[in-house]
């Protein structure tokens, strides 16, 4: 695929709108933390040891592609301008500490999106993985075979006290980071969602909101991934998340189900406001376009609106984004009433899209 | 006494400004005081990273290892001390480390193990590793961590008095053994 396509392409692959429980759970993401033995980190290499890095995963990559039978694009960071980097963050695909400099850093993306290979980000090689819904075994089998194809040949540091060995210590043992996106609109409005964020902790989980900051999340989307990663084993790391995952899920659908019936009015007029405004507006902003993307999907979960589908909610969450839409628009130069008018432009020719066929 | 500012409220902070006029006492209600936030609170940096904070976590660490240290150093006298030690393959010292909250290269591991450890358990309450292992640069871990999971199941096919599967499981145990003492000696061998 060309890196157009990557970029202006309105299908997100990990957010899809199936998999399980995928009326709260919207993606699952594994990334595992790799060095090679003797090379100095990233943050301590020079740029011909950084160059041994890439060349050492160049090479492997024809025998992955085979192995997985899905093809990489090759995204060298080198050669982006800083909107095309922006949006591949705002995709997703890669981490903002990627871009601190440039200099040997490359990304190798999967045809279908769903898996990207940072080379010489904090550490030499992260595997991602990103799957819809509640898959996090799933995406791990798929990171851990990645994993042990690069281990087949490279010398992977690791110590057989302390694990793999990681550039921060906070990621040593495992190098596993697992981590889910939660629609929680439920919790949001019951006012439960902040019992959650501070309970999380003493389960060895970090909550936080997706969009927004700690004071105010935008959007009702929430971020929950593993804290530890050493002296626990991948299986109970990824089951610890799920078995909390799960609660959450079921404490939302019980909050969802109080809202339409004690307050089954205001929710009905809510969500169809908040949708006849994306659909007819001439102008949005990007907080009001989450905000009111997250009642319409909410409307859609409970079967109040049945003219479109959830399959709208990816399209339009990517097309809120400020970089995306610079990017589709090829100017870089928009004013903010600019954005704001094109970014209507664009939900509401998601939502003709997705309109549900009548009947 | 009112605040100074509104004169409707009563005042409850008292703050001093030095400014181009001099000095300039103001009693505030907790309203206007508000209003002087970005005077009173300069420290608080909004984008405080993870690292920063580490770097708290990391250079608390020698205070508390003294005590240690202190029995330790009568061991071994001439340990260097941590902040004079140095990673040979890629020259970070352990002062760098506490500067930035990363770590140099795989050899700082073994190089700093000492005063990684306890920092280790404070941030995941654990500094051993009990995950996924690679084939290649695993060592002979794999093979003792094959070892331990047969145990367990002959010792459960003991219990079950499935005598036939304990046998399978005793055999496989000792030709794994074998093999480990063959990789033990072969890691003396080729010691560096």
């Amino acid at each position: 695929m060309a890196l157009n396509d990557l970029l202006t392409g309105d299908a997100l692959a990990w957010l899809g709108t199936e998999g399980t429980d995928s009326d709260v759970v919207l993606s699952s993401r594994i990334r595992l933390a790799r060095n090679f033995r003797q090379i100095p980190f990233p943050n301590r290499a020079d740029i011909s040891q950084l160059g041994e890095v890439q060349a050492q995963v160049e090479q492997m990559l024809p025998g992955l592609e085979q192995g997985l039978g899905c093809g990489f694009d090759r995204v060298d960071m080198e050669r982006l301008t800083p909107l095309q980097k922006e949006v591949l963050i705002e995709k997703n695909l890669i981490s903002r500490n990627f871009l601190r400099q440039p200099q040997h850093r490359v990304a190798f993306i999967s045809e279908d999106q769903c898996v990207s290979l940072m080379v010489n980000e904090e550490d030499h090689l992260r595997i991602q993985c990103m799957a819809p819904g509640l898959d996090l075994e799933k995406t791990f089998a798929v990171a851990s075979q990645i994993d042990d194809w690069f281990e087949s040949q490279l010398d992977i540091a690791f110590d057989e006290k302390m694990g793999y060995l990681t550039s921060c210590p906070t990621n040593l043992g495992t190098g596993l980071r697992a981590s889910v996106i939660l629609h929680l609109p439920g919790l949001v409005a019951t006012r439960n969602i902040s019992s959650i964020v501070n309970i999380s902790p003493q389960l060895g989980l970090a909550v936080r909101p997706y969009f927004g900051d700690d004071k105010e999340s935008i959007g009702c989307l929430y971020q929950i991934a593993n804290q530890l990663t050493l002296g626990f084993s991948e299986e109970e790391l990824l089951g610890n998340l799920k078995s909390a995952v799960q609660e959450i899920v079921a404490h939302e659908r019980e909050a969802r189900k109080a809202l339409s019936v004690y307050m089954k009015d205001s929710l009905e007029d809510d969500v169809w406001r908040a949708y006849g405004i994306l659909r007819y507006a001439r102008s949005l902003s990007e907080k009001e376009t989450l905000t009111l993307l997250s009642k319409v999907r909410l409307g859609i979960d409970l079967r109040i609106i049945g003219e479109v589908t959830a399959q709208c909610f990816p399209q339009i969450l990517i097309g809120s984004r400020r970089s995306y839409l610079q990017n589709l628009a090829a100017n870089e130069n928009l004013s903010k009433n600019e954005i704001d008018r094109l970014r209507a432009e664009r939900v509401r020719a998601v939502l003709q899209q997705c309109s549900a066929p009548k009947g | 006494m009112l605040c100074d500012d509104c004169g409707r409220n009563e005042a409850v902070v008292q703050i001093t400004l030095l400014g181009p006029e001099g000095r300039v006492e103001k009693h505030l209600c907790q309203h206007c005081a508000a209003n002087y936030g970005g005077y009173l609170f300069p420290t608080q940096r909004k984008d405080m990273s993870v690292n920063d904070f580490l770097k708290g976590v990391f250079n608390y660490a020698p205070e508390e290892e003294q005590k240690d240290d202190q029995t330790a150093e009568q061991e071994r006298p001439q340990a260097p001390r941590e902040d004079e030690l140095v990673c040979p393959n890629c020259g970070m010292s352990y002062h760098d480390f506490l500067q930035t909250g990363k770590i140099g290269c795989s050899v700082c591991y073994a190089t700093f193990r000492r005063q990684l450890e306890p920092i280790l358990r404070r941030i995941h309450g654990s500094s051993t590793h009990s995950g996924k292992i690679p084939h290649r640069t695993g060592g002979t871990l794999e093979t003792k961590h094959q070892i331990n999971l047969l145990r367990a199941r002959q010792q459960e096919a003991v219990e079950q008095e499935n005598y036939e599967l304990a046998a399978e499981c005793r055999d496989r145990i000792r030709a794994l053994e074998q093999q480990l003492a063959l990789q033990e000696g072969g890691v003396q061998h080729g010691a560096e």
